[in-house]
């Protein structure tokens, strides 16, 4: 790696550390846990992105790899316990890529027989895949069946959750930006077109998958250690409808897009609070708003930074 | 196309950093730099109760039926005067039935409204997923209906006011042997729920304990439709009484399964079986089946009366369970508001602790040193369809 890849990576841990340090410190435990949720939000949208945004597949079951990954990481840290390791800072961290390493083993096999479907047919078999991956966990008792699984150590805090949105992030931006990444896109631009250029349309698939349910995984396990406690209740359907949320609004395709409907979908409802229960009608409308008035989503395809680049040029 | 992609990155990074940094400062000014949670209640004339409740999602009929008890309860207090001449206030939020938003609800209610106090929840997993907060903070936390042992094994400052689940296992022995006056039991128990197995466990321990006989001990999973080899396996023991103490999906089909295999003993059951869907599921089957439960609207004793006449007159319906138990967790807070030696959360969760022979709706409480109420049981009757009467009332 280069100097400046060093340095970049060295100034944004500390970055991330000062304001973990500066928000512990100072600000009050309910904005903290919205924008810590805003960062889970963000991983999640960023990895529904890769196969509902750039591969062109519409997965209506993240959720499931989500609770995946929760529940394998929590599993770890708490029901196995094999080492007080697992308590620690690191063994958490452990156990949550491991989390994100099974999530990834679920998408590949849900991925596998079920690439080779289309659209809504697809929707529907992902989604399927998603409530048979909740059904699992509310009978398995050893992890607290429909009661939930609780004292999970809330090691999880801002520091974590970033760094993971930063990893996130750069991982899927360089992906995309490789051969991997141009080949993932020209599947969802042409399917015909891409395997005529030689391109194998089931794998580049099955690889988007893979990769999208390891970061759902991980956005999973980081819930789990952030809330402390988890049931099968919070990978429910609507959790899958609310990435896909985040990605329509944030813009299909756009990374940085999928952040910003992260942040939305997350404090939007918290800011509408003042509502009480017309809340959850409120906010549906500003959703139906945004999407009359922007159908491509606030960024579309763009990135952010495309966005100013134009500006500046003209 | 690397040094770009790092330059990007790197303004990226420094854009979400300022973001961040914007969005903290602007909260910083508006609330003040606190972080833990340190309610001023001595200086205002106003004490803060917070409640949390599922007012939405499929389970909202519990949040607000909860809802409408708590706030009938407080303009009560308020319009009597208060606590020490300071109102009352309540600010609820609305949990849509899922934990991960109690707990962040939970959060905002202690550190950005700064409740003294804190009333919910119906559901056991969301009062152990929020109890750990209000643990956290030492804000004492008041579970109206959450019936499940390990709510309030969460920590010190976590009460409830509802019995919990093994007791009415003892309960429907105790009635078994006492008023029906029969010996030969069967219990039937979900194998699946803790519930269930609770009340199984504490059913058998009091009933062979009073002399009686439990003939046989057979179990199903919820989600299972046929339970015909294990129903013919206990007519065979021929029992008097049948316990199932399930939720009333299940019950209905053995109710009705029993029956077909001309099973005859009493069917016995917990507040599983409090649902109008009990006997649209079993049908007649369930009829002349009895159930304990937490409160009954029919009960004759002039505080349920009273109770149940201005909960119509204020909302033009019949108070559910949920509703006197609302009504009676938030009573038991302010009787402790009362009572305690200062305004303080610390000082609440002493007196709350303290509570002893309370009249409430649901009967008489008082809070033991696992911090559970020790209160009585009623038992109903199934009648007909979706009609339950009142038989007795059984102290523990």
């Amino acid at each position: 790696m280069k100097l400046v890849q060093w340095v970049t990576i060295i100034v944004s841990v500390g970055i991330l550390t000062g304001i973990n340090y500066l928000l512990e410190e100072n600000i009050n435990p309910y904005v903290i846990r919205v924008v810590v949720n805003c960062g889970i939000g963000m991983i999640l949208a960023m990895s529904l992105n890769l196969v509902n945004g750039c591969a062109g597949q519409f997965s209506l079951g993240h959720a499931g790899f989500m609770g995946v990954g929760a529940y394998t990481s929590a599993a770890i840290t708490t029901v196995l316990a094999l080492s007080p390791f697992f308590k620690t800072d690191m063994g958490v961290g452990c156990a949550i890529v491991i989390g994100g390493l099974a999530a990834a083993l679920a998408g590949y096999l849900v991925g596998l027989p079920s690439l080779r479907l289309k659209g809504d047919y697809l929707a529907i078999v992902t989604l399927g895949f998603g409530e048979i991956i909740r059904i699992i966990f509310l009978n398995i008792e050893e992890v607290g069946g429909a009661r939930g699984l609780p004292g999970i150590p809330p090691k999880a805090n801002f520091f974590w959750v970033y760094l993971w949105v930063v990893i996130t992030f750069v991982a899927l931006l360089r992906l995309l930006r490789s051969s991997y990444g141009r080949a993932i896109l020209s599947v969802r631009e042409n399917e015909i077109a891409a395997e005529s250029m030689g391109i194998n349309v089931a794998r580049y698939k099955v690889v988007a998958f893979v990769i999208s349910s390891f970061f759902a995984g991980i956005a999973g396990g980081l819930f789990a250690h952030f809330q402390s406690f988890i049931d099968p209740n919070s990978f429910v359907f609507n959790k899958s409808v609310e990435a896909v949320i985040m990605v329509v609004i944030g813009g299909m395709g756009s990374l940085s897009g999928a952040i910003l409907g992260g942040i939305i979908v997350t404090v939007l409802p918290e800011l509408l609070r003042i509502f009480e229960q017309y809340r959850m009608v409120i906010f549906p409308l500003i959703l139906i708003v945004l999407m009359l008035v922007r159908p491509m989503g606030l960024l579309g395809h763009k990135e952010i930074w495309e966005l100013f680049r134009k500006k500046a040029s003209s | 196309m690397t040094t770009l992609s790092v330059k990007t990155v790197f303004r990226l990074g420094l854009m979400v950093g300022i973001f961040i940094t914007l969005f903290n400062t602007g909260c910083v000014k508006k609330e003040g730099a606190t972080s833990g949670a340190s309610s001023n209640i001595a200086s205002g004339n106003e004490i803060l109760v917070g409640e949390y409740g599922s007012m939405t999602g499929s389970e909202s009929t519990f949040g607000v039926s909860t809802h409408k008890g708590i706030l009938m309860a407080l303009d009560e207090v308020n319009k009597a005067g208060g606590v020490n001449g300071k109102k009352l206030v309540l600010k609820s939020y609305d949990d849509q039935g899922q934990a991960a938003e109690a707990v962040t609800i939970i959060t905002k209610l202690i550190s950005q409204d700064k409740v003294s106090l804190i009333l919910g929840e119906v559901a056991s997993s969301r009062s152990i997923a929020a109890g750990a907060i209000a643990q956290q903070y030492k804000i004492p936390m008041v579970s109206p209906s959450s019936t499940n042992p390990k709510v309030t094994q969460v920590g010190d400052y976590i009460f409830r006011v509802c019995f919990i689940d093994p007791f009415q296992g003892s309960v429907m022995a105790r009635f078994a042997i006492n008023n029906l006056k029969l010996k030969r039991a069967a219990v039937f128990r979900d194998i699946k729920a803790d519930y269930s197995v609770g009340l199984a466990n504490f059913f058998v321990e009091e009933y062979k304990k009073m002399g009686g006989e439990i003939v046989a001990d057979v179990s199903y999973a919820s989600g299972d439709m046929d339970f015909k080899s294990q129903l013919t396996s206990i007519k065979g023991k021929n029992p008097d009484v049948l316990f199932i103490p399930g939720y009333y999906t299940e019950v209905g089909l053995v109710a009705r399964q029993a029956r077909e295999l001309g099973l005859k003993a009493v069917l016995l059951g917990g507040d599983g079986w409090d649902s109008e869907k009990l006997t649209e599921i079993g049908g007649d089957a369930v009829v002349g089946g009895y159930f304990s439960n937490h409160y009954s609207h029919e009960d004759q004793s002039p505080v349920v009366q009273n109770f149940v006449a201005q909960f119509k007159s204020r909302y033009g319906e019949i108070p559910s369970g949920l509703a006197a138990q609302g009504y009676d967790a938030a009573m038991v807070a302010v009787g402790a508001m009362k009572r305690a030696s200062e305004l303080s959360p610390k000082a609440f969760r002493e007196a709350i602790a303290q509570t002893k022979n309370f009249q409430g709706v649901t009967g008489m409480i008082t809070i033991n040193e696992e911090r559970n109420a020790v209160k009585p049981a009623v038992v109903l009757k199934v009648v007909g369809r979706q009609k339950f009467s009142y038989i007795t009332t059984i102290n523990p």
